[in-house]
């Protein structure tokens, strides 16, 4: 049984206008469905319904917007549909450009801040460790959650908007303390330090931990390597696309998780029942990463670098790769990113070796988000795990996984060159 | 007969599609055919609309609710969901459905137990209190049986 404060009564009956009711309503049928007993406030708000798919999602945002719908909150955009100012120079469709361009607009008129970027902990709207926040976007959420310690529920589009517009999410989940505990131990007991520190590394684990941990809040436990912010976003986009990873532990590297006692809020096993966990292999891993490419042969159409969206280190991690080099002609090399890590880019200096290398820039949006790669494009490499999941099924084309110099040097050579030195079987 | 918990209410008969292996409708489920596309899953290629999935959860992307509005849009639903847990993505896009299109699809949740019983191809009717009836006696099912563990 819901119990509602007089402010979400007022709500629901129209004290604040028809789109807060309409919003209320959702989210008071949602609250049954995860069994709450009353909703709690947020104080930030992130919205992946902005991604346009078609009439339904469009008619969606413009119902809102027509009824005067205003986010209650500071409330950040994910991805859109169209890069708004690069899409003429792809295969999009005018009709979809205008579409999801209104589609953008309409969520705008409901005050949301147009950061555009599935990678929004990455902005000035990162939230804060223990912040109480409704985030849509898998690999957002994951990481907002796991690395910042920020608490959302894997909220779905659609809901996030409605959280925004009240203020307001059920009081349950990953929300409360005792429901962030871990609750499968995932040990790397005779992984090399040499591959956890390879480029690939937490990718590839994400891929791997989002299939094992089913709908359980893993714990990782055996990293001896200090993982940049950028191979965490890898790592939690891969176990969001994989699985339905929400919230990890990684024990001496995620803030809720100092130790091992702290991850599981106790003895591991004591919540859950599960005390054994799994040993995670350098075969699991191998067979893992074999898993994210599935073209067999060289060809090589695009490489395709930004599932998060690039941040500024990853510009500064590419510019020193292609510094006085030139991407093969046949290959076109392109980078999804957010208008403001561009301009950071731009600004420091970095963007410049990048751009004469000959890879282009698209913003707001990516490869999977809008249908922007021509049809003569089969074959990719990226060394997003997030990009080598989707894209076979999504955009039907082959793809193969490699680092980062993997992927700077087949779009020199124009064909797949991968150093595999690592990863091969002993 | 099958006591299912409701998560959203209505009625539905059909065909049952089954898998084990949770699937995310954003990159694994084409609204314009009704198709699972996710080249990862085991049903990729296989027909899900107008048929009742079983699928234990969702995964992966949140814009699988997106999705499957679009599908009831189109008219590419599955006729109903069922799943081993109340999933949110699940009910929120039935719960949208009605709300911008008057069509909301059955979501029911099954003991681990009941949904294990479950096989490709045996004929379900829900009922709007949750309970499942099967089509008795039970035919010896026919081609593939989709359940991967």
């Amino acid at each position: 049984m819901l119990n509602l404060s007089d402010r979400d009564r007022a709500m629901a009956n129209g004290a604040g206008g028809p789109a807060e009711a309409l919003a209320m309503s959702i989210l008071m049928r949602m609250a049954d469905v995860y069994g709450a007993t009353e909703l709690m406030d947020i104080s930030q708000a992130h919205i992946d319904s902005t991604i346009y798919l078609g009439d339904a999602t469009l008619a969606f945002a413009e119902r809102l917007a027509s009824l005067g719908a205003k986010v209650a909150v500071p409330t950040s955009l994910n991805v859109s549909g169209v890069d708004e100012c690069g899409w003429k120079d792809w295969a999009v469709k005018a009709d979809w450009a205008a579409k999801a361009a209104r589609q953008m607009l309409a969520y705008e008129r409901m005050g949301a801040v147009p950061t555009w970027t599935c990678a929004p902990y990455q902005t000035h709207m990162r939230p804060v460790f223990g912040q109480q926040i409704a985030w849509g976007e898998s690999n957002a959420i994951c990481f907002a959650n796991s690395v910042i310690g920020a608490r959302t529920e894997r909220y779905p589009d659609l809901l996030d908007i409605c959280c925004a517009i009240t203020g307001r999410v059920p009081a349950v989940g990953l929300h409360i303390t005792e429901h962030r505990a871990g609750q499968l131990l995932l040990r790397l007991p005779q992984v090399p330090v040499a591959l956890q520190q390879d480029d690939q590394f937490f990718a590839v684990l994400g891929h791997l931990v989002g299939k094992l941990a089913e709908e359980h809040i893993p714990v990782i436990d055996g990293i001896v390597v200090s993982p940049s912010e950028d191979q965490l976003k890898a790592f939690a986009a891969a176990a969001a696309s994989s699985g339905r990873v929400a919230l990890f532990h990684m024990v001496g590297v995620t803030p809720e998780a100092p130790t091992l006692e702290a991850a599981f809020q106790g003895e591991p096993g004591r919540r859950s029942g599960e005390a054994r966990g799994l040993d995670i292999t350098v075969e699991d891993l191998r067979a893992a990463r074999r898993e994210l490419t599935t073209a067999d042969g060289r060809e090589l159409d695009m490489v395709i670098l930004g599932s998060p969206h690039f941040s500024l280190a990853e510009f500064g991690l590419l510019a020193p790769l292609v510094a006085g080099q030139h991407a093969h002609p046949r290959v076109k090399f392109l980078i999804t990113s957010s208008r403001l890590m561009k301009e950071r880019a731009l600004e420091t200096g970095i963007l410049e070796p990048i751009l004469s290398f000959g890879a282009q820039i698209t913003l707001d949006t990516c490869i999977l988000a809008s249908p922007m790669l021509p049809p003569e494009i089969k074959t990719l490499m990226t060394n997003s795990a997030k990009y080598a999941y989707y894209a076979p099924s999504l955009l039907n084309t082959r793809v193969t996984f490699g680092s980062l110099a993997d992927c700077v040097h087949s779009a020199i050579e124009g064909r797949v060159v991968r150093d595999d030195a690592l990863w091969r079987s002993a | 007969m099958i006591a299912g918990r409701v998560i959203v209410a209505g009625e539905a008969t059909g065909e049952a599609l089954v898998t084990c292996e949770p699937l995310s409708f954003w990159g694994g489920y084409d609204f314009h055919t009704g198709e699972i596309i996710d080249q990862h899953h085991p049903l990729a290629g296989v027909r899900a609309g107008g048929r009742i999935l079983a699928v234990p959860f969702s995964k992966g992307s949140s814009t699988t609710t997106a999705v499957l509005l679009e599908a009831v849009r189109e008219g590419t639903a599955p006729a109903a969901i069922l799943t081993t847990g109340a999933d949110a993505f699940f009910a929120l896009a039935s719960i949208v459905a009605e709300v911008m299109y008057g069509t909301p699809f059955p979501v029911i949740a099954l003991e681990p137990g009941d949904f294990a019983s479950l096989y490709t191809g045996e004929r379900l009717s829900i009922a709007r209190d949750g309970t499942i009836a099967r089509a008795l006696p039970l035919p010896i099912p026919s081609g593939p049986v989709h359940r991967t563990r």
